[in-house]
């Protein structure tokens, strides 16, 4: 069965006036149909730039340089600019962060969710607004025909953020990407849409790429995990085995710091040191500064290691205990 | 909203009161307008009837409340040069400096815009970098200087256009307008041109920073990502942003135009109100410099509370409350 | 308004300003062009002031001057013996000289007027953000009214009360003028007074004007830089519009103004260095001084601070 969505080798760099930097070095994996992978890392890890390279997104100087990014067995980086842009938003759909600047405020919901639809497929704007309705509907929204003559403003965050997640489904995509698509609301209306996003991806078999940061999220939504440092995947595996038994020291301390996993009133353990800057990455393995069981071998680039289809990135992976 | 425009209109009704004041007696106390209007050699009973005639032997708060009175009924003074009332007198010349406005406002926005519009979606082109070249000439070059420019080259180097005045005017709907002959159009273009470059600079710079600003702005991004053609996303998306800060600033600055409109209709020799106002400066003719100073602050009160509303129909966010 | 977050101290010891000051020049010098700009106005500056050592004529020694040499185009040699650079004008007097002489009038005007402007400005702006309140309220409704008009207007209001003359001339492009700096100092300033050490100031029995100018001044003072800059250049581009208009200054005082507007009469007979020339050295100067204030101000704005 070909992957809803596959990449291969995806390496993305920018010139700086120091030089390259990489941002995505060599990212692979693949989503099957109905699937959710969460695309875990700091900030700056290189993990939105993935998304954006994903949709052909990158303005210079930044530039995709090598890879492969198969939407359905097709590969996006040999098609035309032209065929690219009809691609996004019916192939390959992406949902941000901030529900309020990702929408125009000063047009209205309607108007921006119709030319959503009419872009891809010719119908007048009463069928397109008509679209647009059902779209807001099946993300349950109330009132969805009224919402649609509402600006950006009169809408809450979360509101927003489904308008925003209806708008990616229009064109039922194979693929949407949606980065920190929930990071900036309230926790419970978080766990409103995390259900929601399950069920729809459930019910029309699109793939969903989670971007995050906040390993929890995944956790608990994704069926698969993949944990970006500095720009390269160092684990990759299905979330139990990633949560269960993380094998990358950096995954270990990432759920470490996750405050539900202690008891209250125990110190919270942190990873020691900053996320590093990328034109200034230390040779061998980008963790070795921060590593606990970091030695003199870190110092080279670090091995595969895979078991049970879990491949960690690592001269010292850890044990499954 | 209601509130809002009775909190503003009070305000504007100070505003001019104030003006008024200042403008009445800062032009009544300089000069003897009598001086220059009689033959040094009239009798001083001729001199008696004339300041009599004027009301100029009455005290200064009497002539102002005398001229807010007779303002209040239409009518501004006689012009002392003319001796013709000031209200046909600036009706008159108030069609020539509208065309004017109007057509260099045309230019400024069908030239300013687009260019501005380009400046900013391709910000490190060549041409780009010509344009806001020029846009910063047509700011800091003063413009009677550019005016003098245009016309040794086109009328008396070229000799392709008239080098001044107001050409014949023909009838366009219940208006007689120079705009509705060609000999019109000749006399029209280069003065429009002259007084369009402020405001086109002025246009392109503001166009340029909006389109920069929304090219990196997250809704353009998430435009992109539904596949939308970047020719819909600058015209349905960015131009409704940009169009905000344009038109306020735009429309403040008409106001301008009008005064600007002064030097350019006087390198061009055309017949408006803002010759009429240097002239009777020149000619201490009292009743025309103050109504048309009163008149222009008006308008500037009307363009301003304008513009306020219409950013309000722009900018779905504002909402218009009572007071300031 | 928030350019000023960067220095807090109200006077900082000397050497900081030293360093200060090269760091500037560092990078001022980034742009070439502001450079250029720069040793420009340096040159014009010199050249005009000390115009009366060097340039062969006093233009204004209407003994000095020969009917006969009227109208002589440019680089054509008069009765003086001398050539005559860039002509001559209808009472023969040498145009670099005239334009020389005028434009030192020009920069005594737009830097008379510029000073005036700001001293006044930054009285009524730092006198409204430290008292507050209905000064504050009453001042600044007045500046804004103002702004909201062209200067050109004003100065012209001015110039219909108050006649013709350099001291009028002055007197109405600083009535024109100073609103800019009010608004400029006033924005600056009410962000700074909400800060803890002008309210600790006010706590010790130390004098409100001692306060106002010795703490709260200095860290308005870089946006006030850019916008004298530019104000200057304005001023002198007003003035030349004012008298080509007839209602600056007289034509028998030397200023680009004046000038441009004695040769506009002779364009259409193609005389056209009477009105050309001085209008390209006013050109210069004007568009020489908004671009060191352009660099200015992008090397003051802590956006751009490395």
């Amino acid at each position: 069965m070909t992957a809803a969505l596959e990449l291969k080798g995806l390496t993305t760099r920018f010139q700086t006036r120091t030089g390259h930097v990489t941002a995505v070095n060599d990212v692979s994996f693949a989503v099957q149909k109905g699937r959710i992978l969460g695309l875990v890392g700091e900030s700056g890890s290189g993990k939105s730039v993935t998304g954006f390279s994903i949709l052909g997104l990158i303005a210079p100087p930044g530039e995709v340089c090598a890879g492969e990014v198969l939407v359905d067995g097709v590969d996006l980086r040999q098609l035309r600019e032209e065929e690219m842009r009809k691609m996004r938003g019916r192939k390959v759909a992406m949902v941000f962060q901030d529900p309020m600047m990702t929408l125009n405020p000063v047009l209205r919901v309607g108007d921006q969710m119709a030319m959503a639809v009419r872009v891809h497929r010719a119908m007048s704007k009463p069928a397109a607004f008509e679209e647009a309705r059902k779209a807001l509907d099946a993300v349950g929204i109330p009132a969805a025909a009224e919402r649609l003559r509402a600006y950006p403003h009169q809408l809450s965050g979360g509101m927003r953020q489904r308008v925003a997640i209806a708008m990616a489904l229009l064109h039922s995509p194979s693929v949407i990407i949606a980065d920190e698509a929930t990071t900036a609301l309230d926790v419970s209306i978080q766990g409103q849409i995390l259900a929601e996003v399950r069920k729809l991806c459930d019910q029309t078999g699109t793939a969903i790429v989670w971007i995050t940061h906040d390993l929890a999220v995944v956790s608990s939504l994704a069926d698969d995990i993949c944990v970006m440092y500095a720009g390269r995947i160092v684990e990759r595996g299905t979330a139990q085995q990633v949560i269960d038994y993380p094998r990358h020291p950096y995954t270990r301390g990432l759920l470490d710091s996750i405050p539900a996993r202690h008891a209250p009133g125990t110190p919270l353990p942190q990873i020691p040191g900053s996320t590093p800057q990328l034109s200034r990455l230390p040779t061998g393995c980008p963790f070795r500064p921060r590593c606990p069981k970091a030695s003199d071998i870190c110092a080279t680039p670090p091995p595969t290691h895979a078991i049970d289809g879990q491949t960690v990135l690592c001269h010292h992976p850890l044990e499954r205990s | 909203m209601f509130g809002y425009l009775v909190g503003r209109l009070s305000q504007a009704v100070v505003v001019v009161f104030v003006m008024s004041v200042i403008v009445f007696v800062g032009v009544y106390a300089i000069g003897n307008p009598i001086d220059v209007m009689i033959d040094p050699g009239a009798t001083a009973e001729i001199r008696e009837n004339l300041i009599r005639q004027y009301g100029l032997d009455q005290p200064l708060w009497r002539q102002y409340f005398t001229f807010v009175g007779n303002v209040f009924q239409g009518d501004l003074g006689r012009s002392m040069v003319y001796n013709i009332s000031v209200t046909s007198l600036v009706f008159s010349r108030l069609p020539a400096t509208l065309e004017l406005v109007l057509v260099s406002v045309t230019i400024a926005a069908v030239i300013g815009i687009p260019a501005g519009l380009y400046a900013g979606y391709r910000p490190n082109s060549i041409a780009a970098k010509l344009i806001m070249a020029l846009s910063v000439l047509g700011f800091s070059v003063p413009t009677f200087w550019i005016g003098m420019l245009l016309i040794m080259a086109f009328a008396v180097e070229l000799g392709w256009l008239p080098s001044g005045g107001r050409g014949e005017v023909g009838n366009f709907l219940w208006f007689q307008t120079s705009l509705a002959t060609t000999n019109g159009w000749s006399h029209v273009i280069l003065p429009a041109i002259n007084l369009s470059l402020f405001k086109l600079g002025l246009l392109i710079r503001l166009t340029r920073a909006g389109m920069v600003e929304a090219m990196g702005a997250e809704y353009v991004r998430f435009a992109r990502a539904q596949g939308l053609p970047d020719r819909q996303i600058v015209f349905s998306h960015i131009l409704r942003n940009i169009s905000i800060p344009v038109v306020t600033v735009f429309g403040l600055e008409l106001g301008s135009t009008l005064a600007f409109a002064v030097v350019t209709e006087t390198v061009f020799n055309w017949p408006g109100i803002g010759k009429l106002i240097i002239d009777s400066i020149l000619q201490l003719d009292r009743p025309v410099m103050v109504s048309y100073l009163v008149m222009v602050v008006i308008l500037f009160v009307i363009i301003n509370l304008t513009v306020d509303l219409i950013y309000a129909r722009l900018d779905p966010r504002v909402r218009l409350k009572g007071g300031s | 308004m928030a350019m000023i977050d960067h220095s807090t101290e109200a006077a900082p010891p000397p050497e900081t300003r030293a360093m200060r000051l090269r760091n500037f020049w560092a990078d001022y010098r980034q742009s070439w062009v502001a450079v250029a700009a720069l040793i420009v106005i340096a040159a014009l500056l010199l050249g005009s002031f000390f115009s009366p050592f060097w340039v062969p004529q006093n233009p204004y020694d209407l003994a000095g001057l020969d009917w006969l040499d009227a109208f002589l185009p440019p680089g054509t040699v008069g009765s003086g013996g001398y050539a005559h650079l860039l002509g001559t004008d209808n009472a023969g007097r040498d145009m670099l000289s005239a334009i020389l002489y005028g434009l030192r009038t020009s920069f005594l005007i737009g830097l008379t007027a510029g000073v005036l402007a700001l001293a006044i400005g930054i009285t009524v702006g730092l006198t409204a953000a430290y008292f507050g309140g209905r000064i504050e309220a009453l001042l600044m409704r007045v500046v804004d009214l103002q702004l909201s008009m062209p200067a050109i207007l004003l100065a012209l209001v001015m110039v219909a009360m108050l006649g013709q003359g350099i001291a009028q001339i002055i007197f109405a492009l600083v009535v024109a003028q100073y609103a800019y700096f009010a608004r400029t100092t006033h924005g600056a300033a009410s962000v700074e007074r909400r800060k803890d050490y002008i309210e600790a100031a006010r706590s010790t029995p130390l004098p409100t004007s001692r306060i106002m100018f010795k703490h709260l001044l200095p860290n308005v003072l870089p946006p006030l830089i850019v916008v004298a800059t530019v104000q200057v250049a304005s001023a002198i581009s007003l003035e030349a519009t004012l008298s080509f208009l007839g209602v600056g200054l007289p034509l028998t005082e030397p200023s680009l103004g004046t000038l441009i507007s004695n040769g506009f009469k002779y364009i259409h007979a193609g005389r056209y260095w009477l009105s050309i020339y001085p209008g390209i050295f006013l050109m210069i100067t004007v568009v020489a001084i908004n671009l060191v204030g352009d660099q200015v101000r992008k090397v003051l704005d802590p956006r751009n601070s490395r």
